[in-house]
């Protein structure tokens, strides 16, 4: 299986993040993968995108013209990146933020109220970790033991007390979707 | 196998320098690499190097010309418009016969461009950006980990045929991230260099960097030996890789990026029983000509994917020589070809072959 997906979303929401955690996870299982970032003139409150590839195979672009799997954050990053998405794909939205509904039928739309179950958490932060919960489920990409390790190995020092908050809001995306 | 570890294209360039044995850093500041500046700023007092932030360009790649005619492994690194302020240093270095490494990730221009990733510093990197008759050796990766593996080959190149050595990427390659292994070059050994200027020592000779050649006969003497050593590297130093070129009829030659993008999109075109092959030159300079004239003699027709209004395609088009036809799609200065753009060109492309027969 190869998954070619966008996570999209505005600066600060953690796109770029789990964009990386699912690349890293899956390096970490042996995978072929690629994680590319939108670049540039990027400022905090403005777009963000990056593109992960997560394959048994080479992988060839590290720049996807057709997603098999989209995370929009927030509603420009719906309307921008809705079109692009192969038929037959999936489509996590973030239904907190964005109040239109996916047009497409073709596809499998995933509303995901992240930024409230984050609330409800106690933490804004982990909206992103709920999507990513919720792909996990979905998808079967790659494993959550495998996903915790990651956030195991980088969140160190001062950060190692956030793991148990980040697991929950994986568990709860995971919960969402089951 | 050895512990992948993700890293960042830009890093790669700098840990890869490192770990072929590099231990001077000279830049300047510019988007899409400054990653590589910031790490070799980290990594060089660990590995007990130099790392210099240059009050420009120009003085970077003089430091670059310092440092490697003292017969250290050297080199600097920035992005097309920063390249462009190189370029006298260069041919100065071409001159000398210094060894040094160039890393040029790439980014939309003419002018000052824009920051997003271009392969349009391709006829600046073969052709000679710089005056005068000289060539360097050029490298295009198109991965993370052959950023790693390309740049150890660059400096040992630079070395043997004491030459400036460019590592030509672009801005994606740049901000990418990949798995990659990193290895310890079990060879690595920089070999002596008995013309470098390490100060006078009795009845040594001594030893002169320079690129000035007033007397019209030693500046000949130099072209000549020049052109000499190019010949030598064109006969030794070719490298591409192929893909499902046997039984193509179309054959897309295309580098970096645009050769990632490519392969994806010939692997969609190769599921619907289009006969389509990948040429990938990973040296630029010298360019895989003669390869390309036998694929050409075999009767195979070439399409160029560039990510510049069509500069490679000049050099394709002359290793062919007229034989077969070729074609070219590419998309200009910041703009990276979509896998459904290379793959629509291709299908187009053979639907064309139909007509005409």
């Amino acid at each position: 299986m190869t998954l070619e997906a966008i996570f999209a979303g505005f600066g600060g929401q953690g796109v770029m993040l789990i964009g990386q955690l699912l690349a890293y996870a899956g390096m970490y299982e042996g995978k072929q993968v690629s994680w590319f970032p939108s670049y540039g003139p990027e400022m905090r409150g403005g777009t963000a995108n990056c593109s992960v590839v997560v394959s048994d195979e080479p992988v060839g672009s590290p720049v996807i013209s057709e997603p098999n799997l989209l995370v929009a954050m927030n509603r420009p990053s719906l309307e921008k990146f809705e079109p692009m998405v192969k038929s037959g794909g999936m489509l996590f939205y973030n239904s907190s933020l964005i109040h239109i509904t996916p047009k497409r039928t073709d596809i499998e739309v995933i509303p995901i109220p992240a930024n409230d179950i984050a609330a409800e958490l106690g933490n804004a932060k982990v909206a992103n970790m709920v999507v990513m919960g919720a792909i996990l489920k979905k998808t079967g990409i790659v494993d959550l033991e495998t996903v915790i390790s990651v956030l195991k190995k980088t969140m160190t020092g001062n950060k190692a007390k956030l793991i148990a908050l980040n697991q929950q809001a994986l568990e709860k995306g995971m919960e969402l979707v089951g | 196998m050895a512990e992948r570890i993700m890293m960042k294209g830009n890093e790669a360039f700098a840990e890869g320098a490192i770990k072929a044995g590099c231990h001077f850093f000279f830049g300047y500041p510019i988007t899409p690499q400054n990653e590589i500046p910031e790490y070799m700023s980290r990594r060089m007092p660990e590995v007990g190097g130099t790392f210099i932030q240059a009050e420009s360009e120009v003085s970077a790649i003089n430091m670059v010309y310092g440092a490697g005619g003292a017969g250290a492994r050297a080199m600097t690194s920035s992005s097309s418009p920063g390249v462009s302020l190189k370029q006298e240093g260069i041919s100065y270095i071409a001159a000398a016969e210094v060894p040094c490494v160039i890393v040029n990730v790439a980014r939309g221009g003419p002018g000052l461009g824009g920051l997003t990733p271009s392969q349009a510093d391709y006829f600046q990197a073969v052709k000679g950006g710089g005056h005068g008759d000289y060539h360097m050796v050029v490298f295009a990766p198109a991965s993370v980990q052959e950023i790693i593996d390309l740049m150890y080959e660059a400096f040992v190149t630079a070395d043997k045929y004491r030459t400036p050595v460019m590592v030509l990427a672009d801005g994606l390659l740049g901000q990418m991230m990949e798995p990659v292994v990193l290895r310890d070059w079990e060879d690595l050994q920089i070999p002596e260099k008995p013309w470098a200027t390490t100060g006078m020592v009795s009845g040594k000779p001594q030893s002169v960097i320079n690129s000035l050649g007033l007397a019209p006969e030693e500046l000949e003497n130099l072209n000549l030996r020049l052109q000499k050593k190019y010949r030598t590297i064109e006969e030794n130093g070719v490298r591409y890789e192929e893909d499902g070129v046997e039984d193509a009829e179309l054959i897309i030659v295309a580098y970096g990026t645009s050769a990632r993008v490519s392969k994806s999109a010939i692997a969609k075109a190769r599921a619907e029983g289009k006969k389509v092959g990948l040429f990938r030159p990973i040296t630029l300079w010298p360019f895989p000509s003669k390869r390309l004239a036998e694929l050409a003699e075999a009767g195979k027709r070439f399409m160029a994917v560039e990510m510049s209004a069509g500069q490679m395609i000049e050099d394709v088009k002359l290793a062919v020589n007229g034989k077969t036809e070729v074609e070219f799609y590419g998309r200009y200065n910041g703009a990276i070809p979509s896998v459904t753009e290379v793959y629509q060109a291709i299908i187009k492309s053979f639907d064309n072959r139909e007509v005409q027969k």
